[in-house]
């Protein structure tokens, strides 16, 4: 029963795991024998508990399609319960299809679970066709297709023939996006407030958090890369690159709502973010930057064929860069959390926790340093590529 | 495969999301924090340097209020000095017309007796001539009282004139 509702699983003996952690910090003191008499005590009980209430039809636990649906985007915010049926919240869709189409993901989640055959591999695919005012458009691995003839055709595992349509719902990323952005918001606005009613005093509360870390990105990330007459007009920018990584690195931590969406471990975003220091970059270069780029000082003439390319690829490879970076960083995070749970869903045995939960309770911590560092570094390489743009020539 | 591909949805939002962030921020937000921490390290630097110039201040005042006090002093011992030569060169002023006034005093002291004493001793030499003559008398009356006497006067007197 426990497996067929691993989210929902994840999520309440994680709880218990860490309620669990905390006794065990408690009885630190107990002799380990005694602790081992515990632990024996309780992998006896649970395999026994899990002997009874175990079913031979239950599905095979693919923790690779767990993993993955996870830290993909969906329509619908699952909380509990099993991945069809279970407790969702779901969100609104709207597609462009045609004039702008609104609807709730429910018409499509709780649409028919249809099956087709691959042209290619001849093995059946299911996909959700939607129903009420999704009628018309079917949903395989959260892409929304236009339905041919009522139905998705399939080729090679993909979905072949079918119109895409302009997909512009309110994701379960997009949901996130909002709650950081409002959180950021919320946070900075209080701050700046602060500062507002009591003019230029020594900070206190929120504004004593936050005013060191503002600074910090002022002056060592902003100041200690850019010319110092000019790095004023770039402090907004990185300040809010910063805060808006590191905020939602760590929304993406709390594993219940509004947190758990892989935000900044999505390609889209860190695309949009590289895109953003990119366009920067290239927008407030300066001469001396571009002579750098197609008349390289020292190089002689001859090999300026082969380095003009090099250095236009070198444009874009330091943003492609930070958005692999930052995607690959905060995606094998939320791999590694949720592979280090699954230990106990693959075994079927709630013991593993000991093992699994001190695990994922480590990587947690160090994914907490990893958000605040991947924050850091997209803002400082941000940086010193607008201080490399705006330089001036000092030969 | 679309784990790495861009999704045009999440983009869209993410620009609008992350565009309308930087500009409320930039504007309502890092305008008026960075000012205000700028203007309290404008201000800090500034109470310090005041501090150090106050103190560069107390420090000349401090030295011109010794040279003061030092100018003050030479100046007293310099008037207890002229005092004190004033008083003395008084001092010597009226000794010596002190001296003087004694000096004159007793010179006409010494003027007076001497006027006296001469004034004493015409008197006393008249006092004298006149008993003399008184008792010159008193002896010639004698002398004279009978013939022989005046006799025998005449005779000594035409004798001494004859010696003579």
């Amino acid at each position: 029963m426990i497996l067929k509702n691993p989210l929902a699983t994840i999520e309440s003996l994680s709880t218990f795991a860490r309620i669990f952690v905390d006794r065990q910090m408690k009885i630190v003191s107990m002799s380990i024998i005694k602790l081992l008499a515990f632990t024996l005590l309780v992998v006896f009980s649970t395999s026994l508990s899990f002997a009874s209430g175990g079913s031979s039809t239950e599905k095979e636990f693919n923790v690779g399609e767990m993993i993955m649906h996870h830290i993909k985007d969906a329509h619908e915010w699952h909380l509990w319960g099993p991945e069809h049926g279970g407790t969702s919240i779901y969100l609104p869709v709207i597609l462009m299809d045609e004039g702008m189409k609104v609807f709730s993901s429910k018409n499509l989640y709780h649409g028919e679970l249809a099956t087709a055959i691959d042209h290619k591999t001849h093995q059946s695919v299911t996909y959700y066709k939607g129903s009420g005012s999704a009628e018309g458009y079917g949903m395989f691995h959260e892409k929304i297709y236009k339905l041919n003839n009522g139905e998705l055709s399939f080729e090679d595992g993909h979905v072949h023939g079918n119109a895409k349509v302009f997909d512009f719902s309110i994701t379960k990323n997009v949901l996130s996006l909002f709650f950081g952005a409002a959180i950021i918001l919320a946070m900075m606005l209080t701050v700046a407030g602060y500062y507002k009613k009591n003019g230029a005093v020594a900070p206190k509360g929120l504004a004593k958090f936050m005013e060191p870390i503002i600074v910090m990105v002022r002056d060592d990330i902003a100041k200690a890369n850019i010319d110092k007459h000019k790095y004023h007009k770039y402090v907004p920018y990185l300040t809010t690159i910063f805060f808006f990584i590191w905020l939602n690195n760590m929304l993406g931590l709390v594993p219940i709502l509004p947190g758990g969406a892989n935000l900044t471990g999505n390609i889209t975003v860190t695309l949009f973010l590289a895109v953003c220091t990119l366009l920067v970059t290239v927008f407030s270069a300066n001469k001396n930057y571009w002579s750098h780029i197609f008349a390289t000082p020292g190089v002689p003439k001859l090999l300026l064929p082969i380095m003009i390319p090099i250095e236009i690829v070198g444009i874009f490879t330091k943003p492609f860069a930070l958005m692999i970076r930052l995607f690959a960083n905060i995606t094998a995070g939320h791999i590694i959390v949720l592979a280090l749970i699954s230990i106990i869903f693959i075994n079927k045995n709630a013991a593993w926790g000991m093992l699994s939960v001190p695990m994922a309770l480590f990587i947690s911590v160090l994914e907490l340093l990893v958000a605040f560092l991947q924050a850091y570094l997209f803002a400082m390489l941000s940086s010193l590529f607008i201080g490399a743009a705006v330089e001036e020539a000092h030969h | 495969m679309d784990l790495i591909l861009p999704d045009l949805g999440l983009l869209f939002w993410t620009g609008i999301v992350f565009c309308t962030l930087l500009f409320i921020l930039t504007k309502f937000a890092w305008k008026p924090i960075l000012g205000a921490v700028n203007a309290r390290e404008q201000k800090i630097s500034e109470a310090l340097e005041l501090a150090e110039k106050t103190k560069a201040e107390m420090k000349a005042l401090q030295s011109e209020n010794e040279n003061l006090l030092k100018e003050a002093r030479a100046q007293r011992d310099s008037m207890l000095k002229d005092a004190k030569n004033a008083a003395d060169k008084l001092i010597e002023e009226s000794k010596d017309k002190a001296k003087l006034e004694a000096d004159k005093i007793v010179t006409a002291a010494k003027e007076a007796i001497k006027n006296e004493k001469l004034q004493a001793m015409s008197e006393l030499k008249t006092h004298v001539a006149g008993l003399s003559l008184a008792i010159a008398e008193k002896i010639i009356r004698g002398e004279l009282s009978s013939d022989e006497k005046q006799k025998a006067l005449a005779e000594k007197m035409a004798e001494d004139i004859n010696m003579n």
